[in-house]
């Protein structure tokens, strides 16, 4: 028995790393649906998170882990497919996949390069639409950092089409998971399907909003 | 030639228990010693090599699908006997015993029907311990049904695929010793001859289907478990490729071929659509138990859709013939009695070769949704075939060859009159005598591979030194190139008709004369008739390809070689036996009712026949049965 | 009265085959009509009519594997317009009827294409992968004879109608062929849940997922990416619950291996 060297040990870590990325998905909609409420929402939010010290450390290290072994055996995984089925046939029709499973590697991929992206413009601050400045109360101004780059209109469907990405991957993704790790029966299997449809179409809303309302002149200043 | 059975005496109880013990045992240390060659891996074969592995003895297994686990055995539906007596309802060894000899209308050994249904219980426990899912009550416990006319509810079943499972379970039981390396498996490779060295069998020539090399395997004893021959017919449930080519090899080389005559035709099939159909399928035959089976009383409604032939003008023949029987009269009568009215030209669907199968009536007294929780599968099977709606119009049937009760003779230790050629499952002859009872097939085949051979195998082996015969020896090099000559002759000639032509031909001529009922005249005519097709074969095949690469064009010449001979031998046999009896039935010998009609005085024998050369007349030599324990009577189903 | 009168009309279709000498020769694909086909031709019949012809006029004919013809032996193993077995539901290949074709229609044949499924010639494959997996711990080690009364453990009803669900598995390898990913999960799902769920099996348990997932590995299968081909093309409507109840025991099997102990996480147990 073997974690990390056995077809389904190595599915395994992608399905629990994913499920933690996935639980923080979540947390991170939470977290930036503070900009609803305006500077005063998301400023407060951004100060009492930077005041958690070495935690936010820890849990930035944690969820790089993740990432990593997520993005790693994912394409270990990949490879070892192609290799089990090096001749395609010449017409081949699916019959239940979903262009969202096909293509599982690929918005993984872009995914990971949105993250980057996302990390360098909002975490690091080096990109070079980003404005820095401090709130009337001091705090780091977050708000008007993110304002200013959504009334960027490339910057939008950037965000807009990262956020389709994941809804295509996290649709299959999810329900992925449980199957992996051997949760699904006759009763659970078209719940965690259903799940999974419609967390990630809450994420896709939930997300692209901000950008979508920010350029459209709705979510002001 | 008298033939000795070897059957034990004294009381039929303990004969089983007291040969077990009477028989000599192979040391441990030198069971590794001893090769064994089995050829097939059916029920029978699969559980011989598992056990015999198992043992510890040193065993190649040859079939010649490309893995044990697609053996026809597969293809059974009903289910298992077994004297359990679970339900309580007054079975015992002794009445499984009484029904299938009875049932095999006095036939077959007593005492190796005996020792059958003795080593019944022990099946049940070694496929529930193998994981075998049968069916089971709400307690937990094992389900039965009754079949095929039995009192008793003793057939275990695993929904309607009960060979498939127990087949699963011997495919674990050989996949675990091949595992262990005590068995070795040899797919896509067939048997193409017997090696008989100074009388005992010794080895086999076998062409490896991919490569078609030709070479041959020695071993201290061949076990055949090479299934039964109905494909001599031509159209028949048994798969494409089962054929009579390896037990006709080894009565070839000597080995009694007894009883060939004794064919089961099973009622409930779905009838032949068209000239180019290449296999009939079965359909349980529990459908007799709700649907009502009719033809149209006057000849010009049979090309009528059924629904507008009036009540009036509808002959439920086997209500009328057998009133207290009535649907579900046996096997061989009500087979028969299909035949009869589409002879008479009331038969319904393609070329008339069929009778209705009706659940217009069971469906108003029940609803469609209690027939459809009853037989859902089969309809939904009888749709895919025929593209009709069972419910909505009543399905067509007819009878189709199923099963081969005659075999190679065996005496009760299952070897041939050739020492070391030891033969099970349906390719003997033993215990189902002229007529084969429901659900009893897969009780044989198991009981011979798991409880039987591995007892009786030793008591030959100890008597011979292991290795006697080597790969080299004269005997194996003339066995080859026999095999090579006839692959090279049949890939040479060239002629017009392919294979499938000729066993199409040799099929349809068989199941006229030699079919489900026979007479003086048809038997003759087709032992007048086979020679020439043999002659034409041989002068006019066309095989394509070549002799070295995956041919199945050879494959299939070859089987309808060695059929087209064997045709021959059954038709002998089917006139020699001048009575009726089970599933053999000469029109000259009925009760008025139809019943056959035995001739126990004369014909209460198996018929071992030895062979003299290709067309030439084989020798008789006679077993005599002797009933001890049950009274010959008259099988009646009245 | 019936269908079977509209069905007798004939009609011809163009078959696109690959054709494939043996294991190591390339392959290419060749263009032959059958014709004179009824709708009561099953799909291997309708072959046989193809190959006949073939033979009359001196060419090889198409070489596929069948046996049974009724649905059960699993041996017929082709692809058809890109689906394994065909594509009708619940039906292998050698119980599709041609009245599912039109006159005229082009039909794609192609061998099942997987690493561990070498081609053998045209259509038919080497599926002794599944064998190995079967090998592998397929099975109860139980001896001949030795064994209890067969209602000496009674197994609830649900556990064993849920053991047959699995075990009705054919292992014809669809589901292998319809995987985009070669991998023969569902074969080994069904084989370990079945026994998984009945007592007798249970005693094994552990070992037999690790053997079977380490032989599927060494046949050279894929892994699961849960696109749930297989059970679309499976002939007998194996459920991909049965990967789940795989996945699941490969879990159980990890902790309780070494319960106590270090859990392995490389090669070498």
């Amino acid at each position: 028995m073997r974690l990390l060297s056995d077809s389904i040990g190595r599915k395994a870590v992608v399905a629990v790393t994913g499920l933690f990325m996935v639980l923080f998905v979540v947390v991170h909609l939470l977290g930036n649906s503070t900009i609803f409420a305006g500077p005063d929402g998301i400023n407060a939010y951004a100060e009492k998170l930077h005041g958690l010290g070495p935690f936010v450390w820890a849990f930035r290290a944690f969820m790089g882990v993740m990432l990593c072994l997520h993005v790693i055996f994912a394409i270990l995984l990949t490879l070892e497919n192609r290799a089990a089925n090096p001749e395609k046939y010449a017409v081949k029709k699916m019959l239940k996949t979903t262009f969202a499973g096909e293509t599982m590697i690929w918005t993984g991929l872009l995914l990971l390069a949105f993250i980057v992206y996302h990390l360098l413009q909002f975490t690091v601050r080096v990109t070079p639409d980003i404005v820095l400045g401090n709130d009337a109360k001091n705090r780091v101004d977050v708000f008007t950092m993110v304002f200013t780059s959504f009334r960027i209109t490339p910057i939008v469907l950037v965000y807009v089409a990262a956020m389709i990405t994941l809804f295509l991957h996290l649709s299959h993704g999810i329900q992925s998971i449980f199957q992996t790790i051997g949760l699904n029966n006759d009763k659970t299997m078209p719940q965690f399907g259903a799940l999974g449809k419609v967390l990630s179409a809450l994420f896709l809303v939930g997300y692209s909003a901000i950008p979508v309302l920010i350029l459209a002149g709705i979510l002001a200043k | 030639m008298i033939l000795d059975g070897k059957a034990p005496t004294g009381p039929i109880e303990q004969s089983w228990d007291k040969h077990r013990f009477d028989m000599k045992l192979v040391n441990p240390s030198n069971k590794r010693k001893y090769k064994i060659l089995v050829v097939g891996t059916g029920l029978a074969g699969a559980s011989a090599a598992a056990s015999l592995g198992e043992l510890g003895y040193n065993v190649e297994a040859f079939c010649y699908q490309d893995s044990p686990r697609r053996a026809h055995s597969i293809a059974a539906q009903g289910g298992i006997n077994a004297a359990k007596n679970y339900p309580n309802d007054g079975d015992s060894i002794y009445r499984l015993f009484y029904d299938t000899i009875k049932g095999g209308d006095f036939r077959s050994r007593e005492a190796d029907v005996w020792r059958l249904s003795q080593v019944s219980n022990n099946i049940i426990d070694q496929c529930v311990a193998q994981g075998v899912p049968f069916a089971r009550d709400y307690a937990g416990y094992l389900d039965t049904r009754s079949f095929g006319g039995a009192q008793v509810s003793r057939t275990f079943y695993a929904r309607g695929q009960t060979g498939q499972q127990l087949l699963l379970g011997a495919y674990s039981a050989i996949s675990r010793q091949i595992k262990m390396g005590s068995v070795k498996l040899f797919p896509r490779t067939e048997m193409l001859d017997l090696v008989v060295v100074d009388g005992e069998a010794k080895g086999i020539t076998v062409r490896d289907l991919i490569t078609g090399e030709i070479r041959v395997h020695t071993g201290d004893a061949v076990v055949l478990a090479s299934g039964g021959y109905m494909n001599v017919f031509y159209l028949s449930t048994n798969a494409m490729g089962c054929s009579v080519t390896a037990i006709w090899e080894a009565h070839k080389k000597g080995a009694f071929f007894a009883n060939p005559c004794f064919t089961q035709i099973h009622p409930t099939c779905i009838p032949q659509a068209g000239d180019y159909q290449s296999k009939l399928t079965l359909m349980s035959e529990s459908l007799r138990n709700d649907g009502r089976i009719w033809v149209p009383k006057k000849k010009e409604d049979c090309t009528k859709p059924a629904n507008q032939i009036a009540e009036e003008d509808r002959d439920y023949y086997l209500e009328r013939k057998y009133p207290s029987f009535g649907n579900l009269a046996p096997r061989d009568i009500s087979s028969r009695a299909a035949k009869e009215q589409c002879d008479e030209g009331r038969g319904v669907g393609p070329g008339g070769r069929g009778v209705y199968l009706d659940f217009r009536d069971s469906i108003k007294r029940f609803g469609e949704n209690v027939i459809r929780e009853r037989y859902g599968n089969l309809f939904e099977m009888y749709e895919r075939i025929t593209d009709e709606n069972g419910y909505q119009v009543p399905m067509r049937i007819y009878p189709a060859p199923h099963y081969a009760m005659g075999g190679l003779w065996v005496d009760y230790n299952l070897m041939s009159n050739l020492p070391g050629l030891f033969v099970l499952g349906e390719a003997n002859f033993s215990v189902h005598g002229a007529n084969r009872l429901g659900a009893s097939a897969l009780m044989q085949g198991l009981a011979d591979g798991y409880f039987v051979i591995p007892y009786t195998i030793a008591n030959y082996l100890v008597q011979t030194k292991p290795g006697k015969v080597k790969a080299d020896h004269a005997e194996c090099r003339k066995s080859i190139d026999e095999v090579k000559g006839t692959m090279k002759k049949l890939l040479s000639i060239q002629g017009n008709r392919t294979p499938f032509e000729f066993i199409r031909e040799l099929g349809l001529l068989m199941w006229n004369n030699c079919g489900m009922a026979r007479s003086k005249e048809s038997l003759t005519e087709a032992i007048a008739k086979i020679p020439a097709i043999r002659e034409e074969f041989w002068k006019n095949v066309k095989v394509s390809g070549t002799g070295a690469e995956f041919n199945q064009q050879l494959e299939n010449a070859g089987r309808t070689a060695d059929f087209i001979e064997f045709a021959e031998l059954i038709c002998r046999d089917a006139l020699h036996r001048d009575e009726s009896c089970g599933g053999h039935f000469r029109v000259e010998h009925q009760y008025a009712d139809g019943e056959a009609k035995r001739n126990d005085a004369d014909y209460a024998y198996a018929a071992g026949w030895e062979f003299k050369g290709v067309g030439k007349e084989p020798e008789l030599h006679k077993e005599p049965l002797k009933f001890e324990n049950i009274h010959l009577a008259v099988r009646s189903y009245k | 009265m019936s269908a079977h009168t509209s069905d007798d009309k004939t009609m011809s279709v163009k078959l696109i085959v690959w054709r494939q000498k043996g294991p190591n020769e390339p392959g290419r694909f060749e263009t032959h009509l059958a014709k004179g086909i009824t709708g009561h031709h099953s799909f291997l019949e309708m072959l046989d009519v193809v190959n006949e012809d073939l033979i009359k006029q001196g060419k090889d004919p198409i070489a596929f594997d069948h046996d049974c013809r009724e649905g059960i032996c699993g041996t017929c193993s082709t692809v058809v317009n890109g689906v394994p077995h065909g594509g009708q539901e619940r039906t292998t290949l050698c119980q599709l009827h041609m009245r599912k074709f039109k006159d005229g229609d082009a039909i794609y044949l192609e061998p099942w294409r997987a690493r561990a499924f070498p081609i053998i010639r045209d259509l038919v494959v080497d599926r002794g992968a599944l064998d190995t997996l079967i090998q592998a711990a397929g099975y109860v080690s139980c001896h001949t004879g030795g064994v209890p009364d067969a209602n000496a453990i009674p197994i609830s009803k649900p556990d064993s109608d849920y053991a047959m669900d699995a075990a009705e598995c054919i292992g014809c390898g669809a589901c292998v062929a319809a995987c985009p990913n070669g991998a023969a999960m569902l074969f080994a799902g069904a084989k370990v849940a079945q026994f998984a769920a009945l007592p007798q099996g249970q005693v094994e348990a552990p070992e037999r997922v690790a053997a079977m997932i380490n032989a599927m590995k060494e046949c050279g299968f894929g892994n699961c990416t849960n696109h749930y081909e297989c059970q679309a093309a499976c002939p007998k409507g194996i459920d991909v619950k049965f990967i789940a109840r795989l996945n699941r025991e490969f879990h159980k099997a990890l902790f309780k291996a070494k319960a106590g102990a270090f859990i392995p996480l490389v090669e070498g147990e």
